[in-house]
């Protein structure tokens, strides 16, 4: 059974918090031994209140002493009991959760790149989550469940074997009700949430289309549409809420029957001889007390159920493949980590050949030789790949034939930090941290001083800006934060740059979203970065793309040509075209 | 919460007909312990085994009318309540369209698909819960406690003081939890966060190398979470220890006092074991009116988020407009001096005037947050002016029937959108019921007939969600198509094309031309190259009008598109335009 595999996966993670797993069994046992014990002590001390003038107080007192003692110690163990699970669950959840986090920065950017973002953090928190309610129902209540079964079947064995069997034979029933409505209920809630997800994805398209609803006038078309499976909803979901909330009233009736069955087994029985009132009286609420525990244990079941489906979504990220081992790892005596001043700046690319999936061939058999402080300008239309050029020059992906060299060493043989602390990397999508501006810029050197981040601000000519912002430096930047621009995040990740300034830089410029006044000092932080620098530009200026000392031009993931405008322009092919479509002439 | 419960409207009966079930089978589970205690007391005490037999039938008769009740009672609120459901997201979904872009822009189409399905789903079951349990749990507590003073008064004082103060440990425990949960909330958002942001901003991370930090900064807030679960479990881990500890002191005081009351003959051993199982009911009924009022608190607050909603009111109004007539000669698209912001202060256009005439085609030329969307956003009026006027075919556009007005324009978004469906469901949106030489036609003006031909299925071919079944420029070609159906009197083409190649948008302008003469043409457009062409060209800068003319004239005379010009295009190549 491959569940039992995932169940044994989690429990591995609990090993650490063991010994909170053997205090909450020994707590739960104490617990449900009193608890069990309870209804003997108040079946006794009725049986010592026959009738008028027979009430043997004196019994009756040191019998209600104990009662409160049990229900006391009872408590007191049921609530160390919790507190152990509680722990238990919560740490393992943690751990859980630390281990995807730390298995996501380890993961190649494909993996990355390839999964929706939504469902990794809905791995991370939602199905997390629900390991831990199963976890926690399951540590709870499981083996509280058991136990309490076991224990009345022995407590009620021990006073009448009769009554006991009345009870064993009546239960089954309750699981035959209990199956029946699961049974129907999982059906409908089926149905229910088939249905449930057609409407969001309805409403989900719909409202984040709102804009072109209202300029088409398609409102009643799409309430329509609406409409027919709001309709479908309300039938399967009166089904579905109707057969689950089956459930309480069939156990309820059940355990009337039982309680029925023993009433009067138990009284026949009291008039034969065999049992005193009080016992009676203990059965009733053993009886009262019985089908509980199945149906706990049935609700236990089905949440451990879903933690499990979940828990194999976390363990599918978890068991991801990690990047290629570090070089230091594999072969530690050819391991070169690059120094700032091992790098001469330049850039080899021999023979290399890539494709993000084996059938579709992207880039194959490129060289590339790129002195040091050269600029390199890569263009080509909207989504023709040239961030893949990026990919494999950080060593995002990895080539799949061929060869780059950076400073004449082969970059696997370089550890991918320092490789890609070769780099400085501005990209066109602004990402900062939540975080202060501060932080933000000191992103790259954690320990730099206010003075140096200052300085890394001017360079980018960031510094006037955050001055004006309400806290200066120290403004948080948060993802509803309006009152920054893009084009000023922009400025704080060249900030961020300036403040490594490493040898080589990787620039994307910015085509949109900018006003010109930032644009053009973005320009100018730009000119003044590269200046001596080798220089990977994604380029969109005419200015930068003219100015390069050579133009890689790409269309759907392949280069088709490279070399300098005038030549360039002078084939008249691919780039020709390409700039006369975007600079059109006449 | 209260101001929903209109919803019910339709479900009148059902509403009452379920909690009226519902109390019967609490009496009925109410009498449970009267009759055994009668098993006891009659037919232990004298002998009588019939009468035992006698009063088993009748708890079997009791649990059978309860179950019929009970199930009664769950299908009528299991219909009310969805019914409700059901009628509020009719409504509901009803009103999110009678807003206008204003408040959708303010919503963001998360919060409203969230209001609709989740809050909803969350109200209905709290108004399913609260039929079957709001009469059931207070009347078992009640009830159980009269029945205890048919019994005996003095016993019942044990009563008296036992539920309040089980009631008092379950209001204290859920007061102190309830915000600390919000708490947990707050901090697994966090978590939540971080991960995002970690997903989103791989690359920099890598390119810094700071994945340690990140993992650091991963943990601290993973143990502050911890920590805060572990408190909060702490404290309502109490709830069940505490109520378990007061109510057996209960059953001691009972069985001490109780047994004094059996000595002096007032009341029977029987009554007494009845009186255990009363107090054991009464837990039990408030540890589920607890869930309820839980359940309560969270569909009310979802409650509150919806009519939040729903108290919003559409911000552009067609109440009470009638269908108008163009006047003759009057340009099809006027600005005079129209000045917008979308808040108090911030100005986005300012002191615009413009005259389009029928069939003219005028490019918007400016850099980004300029204000040339929000301008083509005045002409539908998908918000309306702060200063001056827009008018179509010469009547304020405040005056047209929105549909009426809407129905005269194309516009083609610069997110290319395309809805899950067919081609043909998706060119439909323009013009209802537009027959395929219709469709083919706005296919082939908006050059997309070729790609179309050549898919399975034609204009049959399924589109999936968000069109992401199609290449960025085919998408962009179907919304043009779409528009182009609509045989707009305007058209308005929002920086739309920047996905196709040149010669196909070369194509894409002649056919334009061809197709649509009279149509007037609105071309937003970031570059120079895009505009060139139109009759004449807005330039705007930082919400101003600083020039309007053609291309020559402007290359001339206005220095801000001279400079558009330039870093696009080189002096020869402009000035060649």
């Amino acid at each position: 059974m491959a569940n039992f595999g995932i169940l044994k996966r989690i429990l591995r993670f609990t090993k650490p918090y063991l010994h909170h797993l053997v205090l909450a069994a020994v707590f739960s046992a104490v617990n449900v031994a009193l608890t069990l014990y309870i209804p003997i002590l108040i079946g006794n001390a009725v049986d010592c209140t026959v009738e008028a003038g027979k009430v043997d107080f004196e019994a009756i007192l040191p019998i209600l002493v104990q009662l409160a003692a049990a229900a006391a110690i009872a408590a007191g163990a049921s609530w160390a009991m919790s507190l152990c699970t509680n722990k238990l669950t919560y740490f393992t959840v943690r751990d859980i959760r630390r281990q995807v986090f730390a298995k996501l920065q380890r993961v190649p950017l494909s993996y990355i790149d390839s999964k929706a973002h939504g469902d990794l953090i809905s791995r991370m928190i939602a199905d997390t989550d629900q390991i831990s309610d199963g976890l926690l129902m399951g540590f709870t209540q499981l083996f509280t469940g058991v136990v309490t079964i076991l224990g009345t079947l022995g407590f009620m064995l021990s006073i009448n074997l009769w009554i006991t069997l009345i009870v064993v034979v009546i239960t089954p029933l309750s699981f035959f009700v209990a199956s029946f409505v699961a049974k129907h209920s999982f059906q409908m809630f089926r149905l229910q949430s088939e249905t449930r997800g057609k409407m969001t994805a309805l409403t989900g398209e719909m409202l984040s289309g709102q804009h072109l609803v209202k300029a088409f006038c398609h409102e009643e078309e799409a309430e329509a549409e609406f409409d027919v499976i709001n309709g479908d909803l309300q039938g399967y979901s009166v089904k579905a809420v109707f057969f689950s909330s089956l459930t309480n009233p069939s156990t309820r009736f059940v355990n009337g029957l039982i309680y029925a069955g023993v009433g009067v087994f138990g009284a026949v029985s009291a008039l034969a001889g065999n049992i005193s009132v009080g016992q009676l009286s203990c059965f009733l609420t053993y009886a009262n007390q019985y089908t509980k525990p199945f149906n706990e244990i049935s609700g236990v079941i089905t949440e451990l159920q879903s933690a499990l489906a979940c828990a194999k979504r976390v363990f599918e990220v978890i068991d991801a493949e990690p990047e290629q081992a570090e070089p230091e790892q594999a072969e530690p005596e050819h391991a070169v980590v690059l120094t700032p001043d091992r790098v001469d700046g330049s850039v080899a690319l021999d023979n290399v050949s890539f494709s993000y999936t084996p059938e579709k061939p992207l880039i194959e058999g490129f060289s590339l030789d790129v002195q040091s402080g050269r600029h390199i300008a890569i263009v080509g239309p909207t989504g023709c790949g040239k961030t893949t050029l990026i990919n494999l020059l950080m060593r995002f992906y990895d080539v799949q034939g061929g060869e780059i060299r950076v400073s004449g060493v082969p970059v696997k043989d370089i550890t991918r930090d320092s490789l890609r602390g070769a780099y400085g990397m501005v990209l066109q999508e602004t990402w900062l941290k939540n975080g202060t501006v501060f932080e933000n810029i000191a992103y790259g050197k954690p320990d730099a001083s206010k003075e140096d981040v200052v300085n890394a601000a001017k360079a980018a000519h960031a510094h006037s800006f955050i001055e004006r912002l309400p806290n200066g430096y120290d403004t948080r930047i948060s993802d509803d934060e309006t009152n920054i621009s893009q084009g000023q995040k922009q400025l704080l990740c060249i900030a961020r740059v300036m403040l490594c300034l490493p040898p080589m830089l990787i620039l994307d410029e910015a085509t949109s979203s900018i006003d010109t006044m930032t644009e053009s000092r973005i320009q100018r932080a730009f000119d003044e970065m590269t200046e001596g620098r080798t220089s990977f530009i994604v380029a969109h200026r005419l200015s930068t793309i003219r100015r390069a000392d050579c133009i890689l031009v790409m269309e759907s993931g392949h280069i088709v040509e490279m070399g300098r405008h005038e030549e360039l322009m002078e084939k008249g092919g691919f780039y020709a075209k390409l700039y006369n479509s975007q600079f059109e002439v006449s | 919460m209260i101001k929903l419960i209109k919803y019910l409207k339709g479900y009148i009966l059902q509403s009452i007909i379920a909690p009226l079930f519902k109390f019967l089978e609490a009496s009925f589970e109410l009498i449970v312990p009267l009759v055994m205690a009668g098993i006891i007391d009659v037919g232990v005490k004298n002998d009588d085994e019939g009468y035992i037999y006698g009063m088993g039938l009748v708890l079997v008769l009791l649990g059978v009318l309860g179950l019929a009740a009970s199930i009664t009672a769950q299908y009528f609120a299991a219909k009310a309540s969805m019914g409700f459901g059901t009628a509020l997201r009719h409504d509901f979904y009803r009103h999110l369209n009678s807003l206008s872009h204003a408040e959708i822009d303010k919503l963001g189409s998360d919060t409203m698909t969230t209001r609709i399905i989740n809050d909803i789903n969350q109200t209905q079951t709290g108004v399913n819960m609260f039929l079957r349990l709001f009469l059931r749990s207070p009347f078992i507590v009640v009830g159980s406690i009269v029945m205890c003073l048919t019994i005996s008064v003095e016993l019942t004082l044990i009563f008296a003081v036992a539920a309040p103060v089980i009631g008092l440990i379950i209001y204290l425990i859920m007061n102190r939890t309830i915000p600390k949960y919000k708490k947990i909330q707050g901090r697994l958002d966090r978590v939540s966060l971080l991960t995002r942001e970690n997903l989103a901003g791989v690359r920099v991370i890598r390119a810094f190398a700071r994945q340690k930090n990140e993992q650091e900064d991963f943990e601290r807030e993973t143990a502050e979470l911890m920590k805060a679960q572990v408190r909060v479990g702490r404290i309502s881990a109490l709830l069940n220890p505490l109520t378990f500890v007061v109510v057996n002191l209960a059953i001691a005081a009972i069985i001490w006092f109780g047994g004094i009351s059996v000595d002096t003959g007032s009341i029977t051993q029987g009554e007494l074991i009845a009186l255990v199982n009363y107090m054991n009911q009464i837990l039990l009924a408030l540890i589920y009116l607890a869930n309820l009022i839980n359940i309560l608190t969270k569909a009310s607050a979802s409650g509150a988020r919806i009519n939040d909603i729903f108290a919003m009111k559409p911000s552009v109004s067609d109440e009470g407009n009638v269908e108008q007539e163009g006047v003759t000669g009057a340009p099809a698209v006027e600005l005079r001096d129209v000045s917008f912001g979308y808040h108090e202060g911030g100005a986005v256009l300012d002191g615009i005037s413009l005259r389009a005439e029928k069939g003219e085609v005028i490019g918007i030329v400016g850099g980004t947050g300029s204000g040339k969307t929000t301008l083509v956003n005045l002409i539908p009026r998908f918000y309306d002016v702060a200063g001056g006027e827009v008018l179509a075919n010469g009547v304020d556009v405040k005056k047209y029937p929105l549909k009426q007005l809407r129905r005269k324009i194309g516009i083609v978004p610069q997110r290319a959108v395309l809805f899950k469906g067919t081609v043909r469901s998706n060119i439909c949106w323009g013009r209802k019921g537009a027959s395929d030489d219709e469709i083919w036609a706005a296919l082939e003006t908006a050059q997309a007939a070729e790609f179309v031909r050549k898919l399975d299925g034609g204009l049959d071919a399924p589109v999936e969600q968000g069109g992401r079944n199609f290449s960025g420029g085919q998408r962009q070609r179907l919304t043009i198509a779409r528009a182009v159906a609509m045989r707009p009197e305007i058209l308005i083409l929002d920086d739309s094309s920047s996905a196709l190649d040149f010669a196909t948008d070369a194509a894409l302008r002649k056919a334009l031309a061809r197709d649509m003469a009279g149509t007037t043409v609105f071309i937003v457009s970031q570059r120079a190259a895009g505009v060139k062409h139109a009759d004449r060209i807005l330039v705007l800068d930082d919400g101003k009008a600083v020039g309007l003319g053609t291309h020559k004239e402007l290359f001339e005379s206005c220095t801000v598109y001279r400079e558009i010009c330039l870093s696009q295009l080189t002096e020869k190549e402009a000035q060649n335009g």
